[in-house]
């Protein structure tokens, strides 16, 4: 898959179906693979890699890049291909610009959980099947490939590329998932015992805004936080309020919209499980008002923007979990 | 913020302009009693409340947070407030994952012709919120009163 996805690039860009491609290149080692434009096939030979590391979702450079003159080639993953066509949706990309190649993934890898594994010194990863063959300066190791995946995809929701107009490898399904297992538990605990996890949690965080920088469903073109007169300092734990403020609206402004792509939790610096906060809403939209996949398809109305007459009073969040 | 030793809490109460806020008039204009505690903000409809600022109202001081607006199906913008009612379930449902008490955030239909159902809302929530106590989960420590 690896060769196929790079030689594919090369075809494409070689017999003039699109003048650039969106794609993953080394950054500075090689598990850190950063989202690139390649506008020459020399490019693309030199420095264009497809492996367990292409973990980023490619679909936010799309419209930047669907506006740029010509056509666009961007490689979708099957998660990537929801949040591609929620943007579509939402008339964020051009879509006459864009070529999709879909891409048949079996989960990306997570050099977090290699080194957890007992790895120091990785030098590189070979991966082989359900084998990860992991070479560090102490000599080889294998490891199993579904104890080293990303945590979006150790519960992953579908294998099925949603839009696309050619695919390498096989077309997967919806599948199901221990994704809100999570959630369920944060939820049984005591709101005292909630409280404390998530200042555990959101302490942590830098404002580095890597988050929402990253989020597909993020694309404003003016975010709230930047506004100077907004009463968020747009700095480093200011105090608790702020930490807690940042990432209730972050989760609440993408509620509805979020395919769960899990992109905020793989580049939070400070590991927190951001994606908690983003599931518990599309938890709560598919208890209250139904199953709802963003992304899915280009026809159902968010159920942000959407409502029905008997909808359930806010106050049924009180009553669900008892009175505390 | 104690007067006698006993807590007063602080209450903001976000009242829709068509349904709401008349509702809070009609129960000054028959003198039915409510605390006050409770600091009205008028807004044009339930919909525009934006998350964002019961967020707000809780960092500047207030230790409760209320929204009234027309009853469901009377909203003057016809569907306003079932936007509303949606964004609040979730907005709410997400406060109490974070640990935020529960009973600090509400929202009541309350009708211009209800100004009874008015004082007797504001009555109970500004009871509900003394017994939990000044808000300290989702303060400010630099807009502290203290």
């Amino acid at each position: 898959m690896q060769q196929r996805v790079k030689e594919k690039a090369l075809e494409l860009l070689r017999n003039g179906t699109v003048d650039r491609v969106i794609g993953w290149k080394t950054g500075e080692f090689f598990y850190d693979l950063t989202p690139a434009v390649f506008e020459t096939a020399e490019e693309i030979e030199k420095d264009f890699v497809f492996s367990g590391f292409s973990g980023a979702n490619l679909s936010k450079y799309a419209i930047a890049q669907s506006r740029a003159a010509g056509k666009t080639a961007i490689f979708l993953k099957p998660c990537d291909s929801y949040s591609f066509q929620q943007l579509l949706k939402e008339h964020r990309i051009l879509r006459e610009n864009i070529y999709i190649v879909g891409i048949a993934c079996e989960g990306m890898l997570d050099m977090e959980k290699i080194r957890a594994a007992g790895c120091e010194g990785v030098v590189s990863v070979k991966e082989n099947g359900e084998e990860l063959i992991v070479e560090t300066l102490y000599g080889d190791r294998t490891l199993s490939r579904k104890d080293c995946l990303l945590e979006r995809c150790a519960v992953c929701k579908s294998k099925k590329v949603v839009i696309f107009d050619e695919m390498l490898g096989e077309q997967g399904d919806e599948q199901e998932t221990a994704r809100f297992d999570r959630v369920a538990e944060l939820e049984a605990m005591t709101p005292e015992e909630r409280f404390a996890f998530w200042r555990g949690e959101l302490s942590r965080c830098i404002r580095c805004n890597a988050c929402r920088n990253v989020c597909p469903a993020c694309s404003c073109e003016k975010c709230v936080f930047d506004n100077d007169k907004s009463g968020v300092r747009n700095k480093a734990a200011a105090d608790p309020f702020e930490e807690n403020l940042f990432h209730i609206i972050r989760a609440f402004h993408v509620a509805g919209r979020c395919t769960d792509c899990g992109e905020c939790s793989r580049v939070c610096p400070q590991n927190i499980p951001l994606h908690l906060l983003n599931r518990k809403f599309i938890k709560d939209i598919n208890e209250l008002y139904g199953t709802y996949q963003a992304g899915a398809d280009m026809e159902t109305k968010s159920p942000l923007t959407d409502f029905t007459t008997d909808d359930c009073e806010p106050s049924i969040v009180h009553e669900r979990g008892g009175v505390k | 913020m104690s007067v006698n030793e006993q807590f007063q809490p602080t209450i903001v109460a976000f009242c829709c302009n068509w349904c709401s806020y008349a509702g809070a008039d009609l129960s000054g204009t028959n003198r039915l009693q409510y605390p006050a505690n409770v600091k009205i903000i008028r807004i044009p409809c339930s919909c525009r409340l934006n998350p964002m600022f019961i967020l707000r109202a809780f960092q500047r001081g207030a230790d409760g947070v209320i929204l009234c607006g027309c009853h469901p199906g009377d909203c003057h913008y016809t569907t306003g407030n079932y936007y509303a009612r949606r964004r609040m379930t979730l907005l709410f449902s997400m406060l109490d994952f974070m640990g935020i008490e529960r009973g600090r955030t509400r929202v009541e239909w309350v009708s211009a012709a209800e100004g009874a159902k008015f004082a007797a809302t504001m009555n109970e929530f500004v009871e509900t919120i003394t017994k939990l106590g000044p808000n300290r989960r989702l303060e400010d420590l630099r807009c502290s009163k203290e």
